[in-house]
């Protein structure tokens, strides 16, 4: 399973990390109206992934199955994206 | 990611994420086409990343200039501070200090925007070497395809280079954009430090007036140097160069008021 966390690149990650990536990414959404807590969260959840994944060669042409914001986004730039039209620059 | 019911924040964000993708990469009617098509955007996308880049760095170096332009400032307050007190001004030192304070803040300001500016040429500068890579990648097997697969067949093989790289370029549009507005910010705040730099309207934060603490040292220096000079001439008409005479008068700088003022000299003529 491929996973790219959002400017930092692509991570190849087993199968069986997966229970604890969607009970991270459930802590993830949870967080999402409390600017105290998504920092953490997200963090936590990158972490992860980072760890158990293998990092994927810039040269390599993959797609990948899951997308994360990146390390430094905010609660409100993820609400953001998740809304509006200004994920991807025209 | 099946094992799970209802969607999640990432299963959104990934499909948000790639209908948007994806629309950024245009195709044409040959597939194969599109991938020459599509280089070229590619290659445009890495002209703009490499620009932004180039953008972060002047900005950086903006930056340094005016952390060690206030650095400076801030080091000629506290020598003037010591010499005010060295003359026994506290109440000039007080003011000298007050207005480093002011600087100190302006500074540590300053310091925080530079960080955040050399993390983003940072990442934009890995973003702009992904890319290179990824499009390096995406001609390889453009050529490839090209050469190997008739158009109804290079249908697959061209969406897994195309979905490969529209994530890519993608995630680097928004770098670019997430830096732009960074830099684009600070260079207006950048524009006005150097105006306040220039008008000297920073030394001026307690609100006196722009050079009254050098004003005021030069003043006691010239009102020192001259009791000095004539404590020297005196010395001089008077026969011996005794160097006593040359510095027993070396301190009434403290009081330039009347002081100064009366010194006519009975005394030749």
């Amino acid at each position: 399973m491929i996973v790219r966390i959002m400017g930092e690149g692509q991570f190849e990650l087993p199968d069986d990390v997966m229970e604890r990536l969607n009970e991270l990414d459930d802590a993830l959404e949870a967080a999402l109206e409390d600017p105290q807590g998504f920092t953490p969260a997200l963090q936590a959840l990158l972490d992860s992934v980072r760890a158990a994944g293998r990092r994927l060669g810039d040269d390599e042409l993959i797609e990948s199955e899951v997308i994360l914001p990146a390390a430094e986004s905010s609660a409100a730039e993820v609400r953001a994206m998740l809304t509006d039209e200004g994920l991807i620059p025209d | 990611m099946e094992g799970k019911t209802g969607m999640g924040l990432w299963q959104r964000f990934t499909m948000i994420f790639k209908s948007k993708a994806n629309k950024a990469l245009d195709r044409a009617e040959d597939p194969r086409e599109t991938l020459d098509y599509s280089y070229e955007k590619q290659l445009d996308l890495l002209q703009k990343v490499r620009r932004g880049v180039a953008d972060v760095a002047t900005s950086r170096k903006r930056l340094e200039l005016q952390i060690g332009q206030l650095d400076q400032q801030s080091a000629k307050l506290e020598s003037q501070a010591k010499a005010a007190l060295a003359g026994g001004r506290e109440d000039l030192a007080r003011e000298a200090l007050t207005r480093r304070s002011g600087l100190t803040v302006q500074l540590n300001d300053l310091h925080t925007q530079l960080a955040t500016l050399q993390d983003q040429e940072e990442k934009l500068t890995q973003a702009s070497q992904r890319l290179q890579a990824k499009v390096d990648a995406f001609r390889t097997k453009k050529e490839t395809i090209k050469a190997t697969y008739s158009a109804a067949e290079a249908q697959t093989k061209i969406n897994e280079a195309f979905s490969g790289i529209s994530e890519e370029l993608g995630d680097v549009g928004l770098a670019i954009q997430r830096a732009e507005d960074k830099t684009q910010a600070m260079q207006a705040r950048a524009g006005a430090i150097d105006e306040l730099v220039a008008s000297g309207a920073l030394e001026d934060a307690t609100g006196t007036s722009k050079d009254s603490i050098t004003a005021e040292l030069e003043r006691m220096a010239s009102v020192s140097e001259v009791e000095d000079t004539l404590a020297a001439m005196k010395a001089e008409l008077s026969g011996g160069t005794s160097p006593s005479a040359v510095e027993a008068p070396a301190t009434p700088a403290v009081e330039p008021g009347p002081a100064a003022a009366p010194e006519p000299k009975p005394d030749q003529t």
